[in-house]
């Protein structure tokens, strides 16, 4: 009976310092996310500004020449996988590498990964998938310089017919609480629409192809920096989420544990007492006949 | 005088949100200025220093290339980089500065010319910005 005192009491200790564990873990998630969340807005004003300007210019009769813009015939797809590299966010990486391996499925043309992210890595390594490279540690605040690399990379092979479309996985960022799981086509770019209708005409300074082909390559740089801070703020909030549930259920087992603590302990006291009294009864019965 | 909305912006943040009277910016055909009214306008720029006059007063920040546009109440500069002169690390641009220029000046066979140019520009526009001679 003790022992299953102790046994229970030592079940208690451990889940109390669980508990004590995931709730620090949400807190830095909460933080992290709330910086994250800033990143992702404060980098919104440059890439609408920079989606607005390549719709307009990709009107212009020229622009259909444009390599970067002009679709071709596919012989190979490239992914871009973007994961977080550690675990511990509930479905989080487990979601995007199902998708990542749904995606790669459905394709009767060859097909290549590039995986961001070391969740992402480690899993496709050890697959039958062709990788076109790796970047297994993603800063915890992805630089603007990050996303250049990875970009300018993308859209060599995109131009050296390595690939001929190269395709995102990552996780959109919606709010602290929501994630969404998004399949999208980086190259060739897809002009953004309009909103307005071209209004007047423009001066362009040089002439608009020119404008485009240096103004596109910027276009693809934040369309990855924009991707790898969702993905970011995405992971903080999942983890976030998953901690949070996790604190919740160790109190749930906390209690029932202490319900089951309390009874064993009463049991044992009650025990305790009947001994003690028989004990006496059997002493009292005991002194009166010697009387 | 009808007003001018001057917007800085890099893909890390926003640098400056402002109603302006006039702004000059170094295009990379040429620096040009631009009043409320322009006609609509799209020019990609060098590294350089941008000027602006807020009530009467000529302000500048450095730029380190992007893309300009204006129109006729607004003017948005995407800058690949942008500091205000508050922002500037005065020694590291003139460490900058002369990196580029003994590179320059080395040829070494294997300098890449237009990047040591570029950051020669990069670190110019910002000493300038500052208010400091090179």
């Amino acid at each position: 009976m003790s022992s299953n005192i102790r046994d229970i009491k030592r079940r208690l200790r451990a889940i109390d310092n669980i508990q004590h564990v995931t709730r620090a873990m949400k807190m830095v998630a909460a933080a992290r996310l709330r910086r994250a969340q800033n990143r992702v807005w404060a980098a919104r004003p440059y890439a609408h500004k920079i989606a607005e300007v390549v719709g307009r210019l990709a009107q212009s009769p020229q622009a259909k020449a444009i390599p970067l813009l002009a679709p071709r015939e596919i012989n190979k797809t490239g992914y871009v996988l973007i994961t977080g590299d550690r675990g511990l966010a509930g479905a989080y990486n487990a979601n995007l590498i199902g998708m990542a391996e749904e995606c790669l499925e459905q394709e009767d043309h060859p097909t290549a990964l590039l995986a961001v992210g070391g969740k992402g890595t480690r899993y496709f390594l050890k697959r039958p998938v062709e990788m076109m490279g790796y970047y297994e540690v993603v800063d915890d605040e992805p630089r603007f310089s990050q996303a250049r690399e990875l970009a300018r990379r993308l859209m060599d092979l995109y131009l050296e017919g390595e690939l001929d479309e190269v395709k995102l996985i990552y996780a959109h960022f919606h709010s602290a609480l929501r994630y969404e799981i998004k399949v999208e086509r980086f190259l060739p770019v897809a002009a953004p629409a309009l909103k307005a209708a071209a209004e007047a005409d423009y001066i362009y300074e040089p002439h608009p192809r020119r404008l485009l082909e240096a103004i596109l390559p910027r276009y693809c740089e934040i369309k990855i920096y924009q991707a790898l801070l969702e993905a970011k703020a995405s992971e903080h909030s999942a983890r976030m989420v998953a901690m949070e549930s996790a604190t919740t259920n160790a109190g749930e087992v906390m209690e029932q544990l202490t319900l089951s603590f309390n009874k064993a302990r009463q049991a044992a006291i009650t025990k305790e007492i009947v001994e003690i009294t028989a004990g006496a009864e059997a002493l009292k019965g005991h002194g009166s006949r010697r009387d | 005088m009808s007003p001018l909305l001057l917007e800085v912006v890099t893909p890390e943040r926003m640098i400056l949100r402002e109603e302006v009277e006039s702004v000059i910016a170094p295009g990379s055909e040429g620096h040009l200025g631009v009043l409320p009214r322009h006609s609509p306008l799209l020019t990609t720029l060098k590294p350089g220093v941008v000027r602006y006059r807020k009530g009467g007063r000529w302000e500048r920040l450095a730029v380190s290339g992007g893309f300009m546009e204006a129109g006729p109440g607004r003017v948005v500069i995407l800058a690949d980089a942008a500091e205000l002169p508050s922002e500037i690390d005065v020694e590291r641009a003139r460490r900058a500065m002369e990196r580029a220029k003994k590179r320059l000046w080395e040829r070494s066979p294997d300098l890449d010319v237009a990047r040591a140019e570029a950051a020669l520009m990069r670190s110019l526009a910002r000493l300038k910005a500052a208010g400091v001679e090179p």
